[in-house]
């Protein structure tokens, strides 16, 4: 996992709310980062590819997010869509020693 | 109505003429006259149609003539081309266009050994080989024409085809049994001991086998009897069995018996469930009961009813009363508590959350753990969200009435935020579009009325018409009452909403026969009470629940009925459905005459309800949650303090 990425601090992870998500801009990119009620976080595009819809405010559970707008849904750790939909692109992201979100790309 | 055919009888192509004939008096009973023989040469009228004139002299008045004028194959690219076209584009076995090797063509504009076909499943047959060739997967593939078997209802009438109509040679088997009274009749030719005919009308239960044995060439029975009648065997479930593996079952998608055994033996136990998978079924409906035998017995008998039907939620497969006395019993009063003690394997389930967030919070009231992660987006910021991500702000209006001060207020509200569009909702209120999320906790404050609740499966608003405070024709005050009805239940969330009308008179101008609940002023100081009423995507009138002879009964009985609509309805069931589900005459005993003795507990469940009413537009005071109005589409980089560790960082 060496190499070429480049960590982004995007915040504490308090700033969300277990089991729900926000959205970060990173450059050019628009992330949904989601805070799993296990502990695990997920970073998605935050666009949803049907409509454009916001997925940060999406429901989630330990697999899925469900875009609010139309209820297309898309697996946090491939990006596939479990509803016929183009996939999202999924980003590597943890938390480091801090509390704080850490974003590779 | 007059069917007017050209032909000697109907069906020509695919019927004999007795077969014709019995179909012919299948559709005369249906009182639709039946003129064969009959060539249409004029349409007559001038600016409209009067009628229509036949070779024969015979004059046919009517004021609208439909013309089934079937189909020709579409060959003008073709043609223009240069491709070789008889009545069809002409293709080799390879769905090739002759002397042409680079350009294929399949389907209905195609000509193939002299033949073109305009039915689908013919077309399933040249795509597969064509599939077969461009894909590289079979290069011998090869197409040989395909046996044409017809199953369809004419006018109420089945009726199945399939190869020859009538006997041909001298020495062509044929076994015939017609009974006219009951509209049936079965036909089969056979040669040199294979099927290559069979017609049946009124009665098609053999026509499993029957296409099975024409299509693949099978060897028949000794007695020709069973072909056409079940003598002494048992029936439906032999056929199942007996069909191969690669009999089509479904003609319209092209579905093998074996594509359905495979989605079971998958794991999918249920019809809808190998319905959705391999779309058997989904064309024109009439191989449902086959597609659901072979399901039965690919499945050993175990086939499962669809679970969706009886959960109350998909992620907890418990249907609703249980699942109450369950959360009752073990005290669970969040939606995690739930999923961890009653979900398959502990799991949450995404799509469950609103549906349980929805029943704990009626259950357990000001006890409820409320988890914001299991409301859905509209319920966390207390508005509707709109397509482009921003939201909707549509503060109470009760009864549709308003105060010119409550007027300047929203007016200015829009001003100063630059609201894109003011609209006037259905419910009688006010609504502005297009505001961000950020800006929610504001607006909410400068305008300082409570939520109108426009966004949540909960009730809504109570519509009124003028009623006896102005209107001439108003025998009650439907506005007073209205307005104490909503203000008594505002907020009160349910299983789907809840829209509810007080109209004065019943000329009915709030619309309250089409309502959750309805109530209509009557003559002599009298309310009426309707519930189930529907008037969106789905429309219906509600039924009577009562009448009564006060406001305040009105009001009683109002919550008491919505309590047991709380109670008792699925998740996303409107009382459209719930109502005629229980029935009216239930529902009326229950809720007016108390016969299940649960009057006094839905009357006290449904006050504690209303007890624990908190606007939720309060919440601009201080967010509930971090970031709880933070956008979330379109978004703008903040800058970044630099931090104590730099943005660079290995992996």
């Amino acid at each position: 996992m060496a190499g070429m990425t480049t960590g982004h601090r995007l915040g504490p992870l308090d700033d969300i709310p277990v089991g729900e998500g926000r959205a970060y801009a990173v450059g050019d990119l628009k992330i949904a980062v989601f805070r799993l009620r296990d502990g695990g976080v997920r970073a998605v595009s935050a666009v949803c590819p049907h409509a454009g819809g916001p997925l940060a405010d999406g429901l989630i559970d330990r697999r899925l997010v469900v875009c609010p707008l139309h209820q297309h849904t898309f697996d946090l750790s491939t990006g596939c869509s479990t509803t016929g939909q183009p996939p999202l692109t999924v980003y590597p992201v943890r938390v480091d020693a801090d509390d704080q979100l850490v974003l590779e790309i | 109505m007059t069917l007017v055919h050209a032909a000697g009888h109907l069906m020509n192509a695919q019927l004999d003429p007795q077969a014709g004939e019995i179909l012919r008096r299948g559709v005369e009973r249906l009182g639709i006259e039946v003129v064969t023989g009959a060539r249409t040469t004029e349409i007559l009228g001038k600016h409209t149609v009067t009628g229509i004139k036949l070779a024969d002299g015979r004059h046919i008045p009517c004021d609208v003539v439909v013309v089934a004028a079937g189909i020709r194959a579409n060959v003008e690219v073709a043609e223009a081309s240069g491709l070789e076209v008889e009545r069809g584009v002409v293709v080799d076995d390879q769905m090739r266009c002759l002397d042409e090797p680079d350009i294929y063509a399949v389907g209905e504009c195609v000509q193939h050994r002299g033949q073109t076909y305009g039915l689908v499943a013919p077309l399933w047959d040249q795509a597969r080989v064509l599939a077969d060739h461009i894909t590289g997967r079979n290069p011998q593939a090869a197409y040989h024409g395909s046996r044409v078997a017809t199953k369809l209802k004419v006018a109420g009438v089945d009726v199945a085809a399939m190869g020859l109509k009538e006997p041909e040679r001298e020495d062509d088997e044929t076994l015939v049994f017609s009974e006219r009274k009951k509209g049936v009749y079965k036909s089969v030719i056979i040669r040199d001991g294979r099927l290559v005919g069979a017609t049946l009308i009124g009665d098609v239960r053999k026509v499993a086998f029957l296409m099975q044995a024409f299509d693949r060439g099978l060897p028949l029975p000794e007695e020709r009897l069973e072909l056409m009648f079940d003598l002494g065997a048992p029936p439906a479930e032999v056929s199942a069995a007996e069909l191969a593996d690669d009999a089509q079952v479904c003609n319209c998608n092209g579905v093998s018996k074996g594509m359905i055994t495979a989605c079971v033996a998958d794991g999918v136990k249920t019809v809808t469930g190998v319905v959705d998978q391999t779309r058997a079924g989904k064309g024109c409906g009439t191989c449902k009961g086959l597609v659901a035998q072979i399901v039965e017995w690919a499945a050993g008998g175990a086939i499962e009813e669809d679970p969706a039907a009886s959960w109350y939620v998909p992620g907890v497969p418990i249907p609703k009363p249980e699942l109450m006395r369950v959360i009752r019993e073990r005290g669970l009063k969040s939606v995690s508590a739930v999923f961890a003690t009653l979900a398959p394997g502990g799991e949450e389930d995404a799509r469950s959350k609103m549906g349980l967030a929805s029943l704990l919070k009626m259950m357990w009231d000001d006890e409820y753990v409320d988890e914001r992660d299991a409301r859905f987006i509209n319920d966390r910021v207390h508005a509707n969200i709109q397509r482009d991500g921003t939201f909707s702000v549509v503060p109470q209006m009760k009864g549709g009435v308003t105060t010119p001060a409550q007027l300047r207020r929203i007016a200015d509200v829009a001003d100063k935020y630059g609201v894109p569009m003011v609209k006037l909702t259905g419910g009688q209120r006010i609504d502005l579009l297009g505001v961000p999320k950020e800006k929610l906790p504001e607006i909410w404050a400068d305008l300082d009325m409570p939520s109108g609740y426009a966004y949540g499966k909960s009730f809504r608003t109570v519509k009124t018409c003028v009623g006896s405070e102005f209107c001439r024709f108003g025998v009650g005050d439907s506005t007073a009452l209205g307005i104490a009805i909503e203000e008594r239940y505002q907020g009160v969330e349910g299983p789907g909403k809840m829209k509810l009308a007080v109209t004065g008179c019943p000329r009915n101008c709030a619309e309250a026969y089409v309502k959750d609940l309805g109530v209509v002023a009557i003559d002599g100081g009298k309310w009426e009470i309707y519930v189930g009423g529907a008037a969106g995507a789905h429309v219906r009138k509600g039924d009577l629940l009562a009448t009564v002879d006060s406001a305040d009964e009105v009001i009683t009985l109002t919550g008491r009925f919505l309590q047991y609509y709380r109670e008792n309805a699925n998740w996303l069931e409107r009382t459209y459905a719930f109502v005629p589900r229980v029935g009216i005459e239930r529902i009326r005993r229950i809720v007016v005459d108390d016969s299940d003795g649960i009057a006094a507990d839905l009357d006290a469940a449904m006050a504690r309800a209303v007890a624990a009413y908190r606007d939720p537009w309060r919440e601009r005071a201080a967010p509930v949650t971090p970031g709880q109005f933070r956008p979330s589409l379109p978004l703008i980089e903040q800058p970044r303090v630099p931090a104590a560790g730099s943005p660079q960082r290995e992996a």
